[in-house]
Order: C-alpha cells, then structure tokens, then sequence
C-alpha cells in the first residue's frame, strides 16, 4: 500500500506545484471562486472516474459511460418536458443508468464476452438510441423548466450541487471500496481471478455489479450534464470516455486490475481539469489541450509502470542477446 | 493488452491431439459464417433497393471500407500480437496535417505523399518505442498518443483547414486504374495478399501467433518478443500514413477532426472478422470479409436513407451477436 500512498501524494503535488507556477503570473487563478469553478468543471469527470476505477479494478473497461451518460441526460430531459416531477426523474436517470451498466455486466458475466468488445458494441448502440428517440432533435434550455435547470448550480457552503454531488460519492465510494466485502472483492477479482474464485469470489458476479456501479453514476452524471449546460442532443460527451479512463491512468490506476484508489482517479480528474481551465487563463490557445493531457497520459504511465516493473526479467533478455 | 476478462473459469485449453478434417473445418470456421453473412446482406440489400446491383454504385460502395481496412490489416496482427493501437486515426489526423504543410511550402505530388507516408511511420515508432522499447501496456499509451497526435493537428490548424490540394493528387483517392476498378480497391487487394503472405505464409507471422499465445513462451524460444511488437507498430502507422494518403485525396481538404473515431471502427471491423481480443487468434481473409461486410452494410443502408447513426446501431449489434452467438452455442 506504501507505493500507491506515495503515488497519490506525489501527483496531489503535481497538481499543487502547477497551480503555484500559474498562481505565480496570474493570481486571480488560485481565487476561492476560481478554484470552486475548476473543481465544478472537474466534477463529472470525477464521478464517472470512480465508476471506471472500480471497472477497471476488476480487468475490464467501460468504454460505453460517456454514451450511457448521454442517453439517460436525454431521457431526463424528456421526462421533464412531459411534466415529470424532479425527485422521480432523479430517481430515474439512477435506475436507467443502472439498467445499461447491467446490459454490460451480463454480456460480460453471463456470455463471457471481453468488456472491451462489448462496452465498444453498446457505446455506439445507447448513442444511436438517442437518436431514435429524438430523430435527431435538440432540447434546448428553453424547453426544460427552470427547477430542473436550478438543481445543479444551486450553491451550497461556496460549491454547487454538482460538486456536491462528486464529494458526497467519492467518500461513498472510498468506504465502499476499503471497508465492504464487496470492494475488496473488486480488487480480489481483479489482482488475482483464479485466487479470488478459490477465496469464495463469484468473478463474473463481481465484474456485473461494477458495470452497474458505473452505469448508476454516468445516469446520474447524465442529469448533471444536461442540466448544468441546459442541452441535450446526441453528440453530448462525445469521447469523453477517453478522458474519463485518462483520468485513471494518470491517477496511477493499473490497467491491468487489482491496483488503484479512487483518490488516484479524482486527482486523474482534477489534474485534467486544472489543464483545461488554466490554459485560456495563461493565454495558451485551447487547441493545445489535446496534446498536454496525451502526453501527460504517456508521461504518467510511464511513470506508474518504471516503479512496478518486475526485476528478473532483465536475465532473459541479455541470454537472448 | 491486459484487459482479458476471466470469467473464473480455470481450466486448461483443451488442444486436440488430431486435427479434425479440413472440410469440417472450413465449413464450422468463422470466415464460413462471414460469407454466409456477406451473401444474406447482398441478397436483402438488391431486393430492399434496385439502386444496389449496379456496379458503379457498387464500386462507390468500395470506399466506405478501403481506407479503413487498410489499416484493419495491420492492426489485425497487432491485436493477434497481443496489443492494440487506439491511436491510428489520430495518425490519420496529423499525417494529413503533415501534407498539409507540405502543399502550403510548395511541394509536389510526390513529396506531398511521401509526407503522409513518413509521418506515419514515425508516429508508428514512437508508439513501438513506448510499448516495445519501455514495455508501457499498449491500450494506455495509445489512448495517451491519441491525444497526443490529434492536438498536435489540432494546434497546427486549430479551426482552420488545409485545401487547394494539387490536382493530381486526386488520384489516390479518386482516381479509376480500370473501368470501375478504383485505385483504392487495388491498393486494398494488394495490401490483403501481402499481409495475408506476411501473416500465414512466414516465420515472423509465427512469431505473431505465438506471441500472442504466450508472450513469455515465444522469448523462451528464441523469438525476439520486442521487435516483433516494435515492427507491429510501425506497420501500423506506415498503414495508417498510406491511409491518411488516401483520404485526403478522396475529400481533397484536411481538417484536425478527420477521421474522428475511426480507431473503434477498425477495431469492430477486426473483431468481426474473427480475430481474438484477448491476442493469438484471427486470420487476414476473415479481416477482408470483415471488412465487405461492413462496406456492404453502411452502403445498402445509405440507399435506403437510413441515417449514419441508425447504421451504427446495426453494427453495434452485429459486433455483440457475432461475438456472442459462437460462445452461446457452445455452451449447449
């Protein structure tokens, strides 16, 4: 546990030394009001993180959340042109958002697909949901009520609900993972499949429930988004999946299963997110952001991977030579 | 790659000890079903639409899967390697930048193309080098240097675009070697016999095989495990240069977003067409059929004016079916 303790600290200085080398030309930047906006921006990107940390924990990937997100954002933006009270809505974007986690977690339990082939088939199918739903049409801020708009920005103690939201899950989520049966069984499941089906595990059940974890939280995230930017169409989020499994590579989350925290992957979050909103403040063209986090990406797991490298191979490979 | 999912079932791989008969082979095996599949859609499509069994419009329907399948080829021996690149139609993006600025310093047709190409290949090893070279898990760094190469488009053009490409450019994208026959479809044939050569017919497809199979096994037997992954990568940036190539000389501009999400696609069309996820497993004609397929569908649902989008759920579907129903059956 030392090692991840350690990785966590050193990128929560990363992060810390970039805002000190942007606060040093432009102060207004380390503003309390500044940051809570960062922190906001930052917020669906964290709670889909935790979803793909525990996903990712047990070997396999969600690549459908962003789409998953996108789809339940528009339902919740239809139920509430048809009238559909707020509270039931919320309950809502959770249950469907749950109910295409598990679509995944079945193929990939029950018929033993590899995630990556299934999250990849159901990405493109909950898009194109969207669109049947729709034909293709827009909802727009005016054709959502105003209650349904306020949830999310309404600010509590400095910080909006969305941010709220993010803290209230990732503590959630931080207990579930350390102190549940279930959350060790995620790292059991992931570290070691053959131990963990000797230790009792049921693996396919294990990878199910997190593909309903993630599902839960992009539902949720989906009301979050629609209603922070008042609109919903197909294209919303469009390959922030990416970003979102970023976000974890650069929190130290290993691809391979069984390593990680969800520290790791709010930092990922925070990180990328620091980028995106100090560029236009230290006047780089947005259009490098792209290029920053791929390589922050590169540089991160090259990192991550130098330290845990087993020794021995180095043997073999001077006998081959 | 990493990302195998086990379901918890921990017994061995059961190998025969006597191959069973060649026909029964041929008629169970997967390219079989990819046929039988290519002629249902055929049929359905030239009964759905008169447009279709026409063989200019058949010949336009060729472009839907060239470009992509080009790299499909090379990406097929990448996954069967173990491996996969996300990053491919990032190259797209910045090799066709790359030629971008070559047309605006004033070069010719043949510099211009020889730009995409090299762009290419060099994106190629700078993928090989981080997973060959510093062994970083090839899913991670390839979702990094999509990024990566796409900003670098991205903050080369920002919103604006490359046109006014040479005339004779068109060519490779446009161009006709015989009546309906297009320079792409050639290109595509060419490139399917060579990596279907380089795959089945030589020891370093072998090499590819094993590997994939037990990566530890093949450098206990004398296989060069790294350079075998290295040369992967740059055969699939070289692919990628030579599509980027294309592309921009079939829609004669460039602009960063080109070829946006043309990574997952090539990936469904190798999976589709037989190849193994988890590495080890797949051949180059079930990638051709993959790839027909695929053309066929995208072109038969143009005609009938189904959207682009309402395709993709087909193909979605057709991805998790195919997959599942060979695991279903099975079971039984």
């Amino acid at each position: 546990m030392n090692i991840f303790k350690h990785r966590e600290a050193l990128l929560a200085l990363a992060i810390l030394a970039s805002l000190g080398l942007i606060a040093s030309r432009f102060p207004a930047f380390i503003q309390p009001a500044s940051l809570a906006n960062v922190i906001n921006d930052s917020a669906p990107l964290m709670i889909l993180g935790i979803g793909q940390v525990i996903v990712i924990l047990t070997k396999c990937i969600d690549l459908s959340v962003a789409a998953n997100l996108a789809l339940t954002g528009m339902i919740a933006a239809l139920m509430n042109g048809a009238g559909v009270p707020l509270p039931l809505i919320l309950a809502a974007v959770v249950v469907i958002g749950a109910a295409l986690g598990a679509v995944n977690g079945v193929l990939v339990w029950k018929v033993g697909i590899p995630s990556i082939v299934v999250t990849l088939g159901t990405m493109t199918i909950y898009r194109g949901i969207i669109f049947l739903l729709t034909d293709g049409k827009w909802v727009n801020a005016h054709e959502m009520t105003d209650g349904f708009k306020a949830l999310p920005r309404l600010a509590i103690l400095g910080l909006p609900v969305m941010s709220w939201v993010a803290v209230v899950l990732i503590a959630v989520f931080a207990l579930v993972l350390t102190r549940t049966a279930l959350g060790r069984a995620f790292y059991a499941v992931g570290g070691n499949p053959h131990a963990a089906v000797y230790a009792g595990l049921n693996v396919g059940r294990t990878q199910f429930w997190a593909f309903v974890i993630s599902g839960a939280l992009a539902g949720v995230t989906g009301y979050l988004w629609v209603a922070r930017y008042a609109v919903a169409y197909v294209d919303i989020a469009g390959g922030f999946e990416l970003d979102v499994v970023a976000a974890c590579v650069i929190g130290g989350i290993a691809i391979a299963g069984g390593a990680g925290t969800i520290w790791g992957a709010v930092l990922g979050a925070l990180f990328l997110g620091v980028i995106k909103n100090a560029l236009p403040v230290v006047d780089i063209s947005p259009f490098w952001q792209m290029a920053i986090s791929g390589s922050a990406i590169i540089l991160a797991v090259a990192f991550n991977t130098a330290k845990s490298r087993p020794k021995g191979r180095l043997i073999l490979r001077e006998a081959t030579e | 790659m990493t990302l195998n999912n086990s379901t918890g079932d921990v017994t061995g791989r059961i190998i025969p000890d006597r191959m069973r008969s060649s026909f029964a082979r041929v008629l169970r095996s997967w390219e079989t079903i990819l046929i039988v599949v290519a002629i249902l859609i055929f049929v359905t499509n030239s009964f759905l639409s008169p447009y279709f069994l026409n063989a200019w419009n058949l010949s336009d329907a060729t472009f839907n899967f060239t470009e992509k399948a080009l790299i499909a080829f090379a990406m097929a021996m990448l996954i069967i390697a173990g491996e996969i690149d996300l990053s491919v139609a990032s190259i797209i993006a910045l090799a066709s930048t790359a030629m971008g600025l070559a047309m605006t310093a004033g070069a010719g047709v043949p510099v211009i193309v020889l730009t995409g190409i090299v762009t290419g290949l060099v994106c190629g090893v700078v993928n090989g080098a981080l997973v060959a070279g510093l062994g970083l898990p090839s899913i991670v760094v390839t979702i990094g240097t999509m990024s990566l190469f796409r900003g670098l488009a991205f903050i080369i053009l920002g919103d604006q675009a490359f046109n006014g490409y040479p005339k004779d450019l068109a060519f490779f994208g446009q161009g006709y070697v015989w009546w309906v026959i297009s320079f792409e479809l050639v290109l595509f044939a060419i490139c399917a016999v060579i990596y279907w050569a380089l795959l089945h017919r030589t020891t370093f497809g072998r090499a590819v095989y094993a590997i994939g199979n037990n990566a530890t096994a093949a450098q206990f037997s004398g296989i060069r495990v790294d350079r075998v992954r290295f040369l992967l990568f740059l055969l699939t940036g070289l692919m990628s240069g030579i599509a980027a190539v294309c592309l921009t000389s079939r829609l004669g501009s460039t602009r960063p977003s080109i070829a946006t999400g043309w990574e997952l696609e090539i990936v469904t069309m190798v999976v589709l067409g037989g190849v193994s996820i988890l590495g080890g497993s797949g051949s180059i004609p079930g990638v051709v059929l993959a790839a027909v397929i695929m053309g066929l569908v995208t072109f038969g649902f143009g005609l009938l004016n189904v959207p682009g989008i309402v395709m993709s759920i087909f193909l979605g579907l057709l991805l998790i079916t195919v997959i599942a129903l060979p695991r279903l059956l099975q079971r039984k």
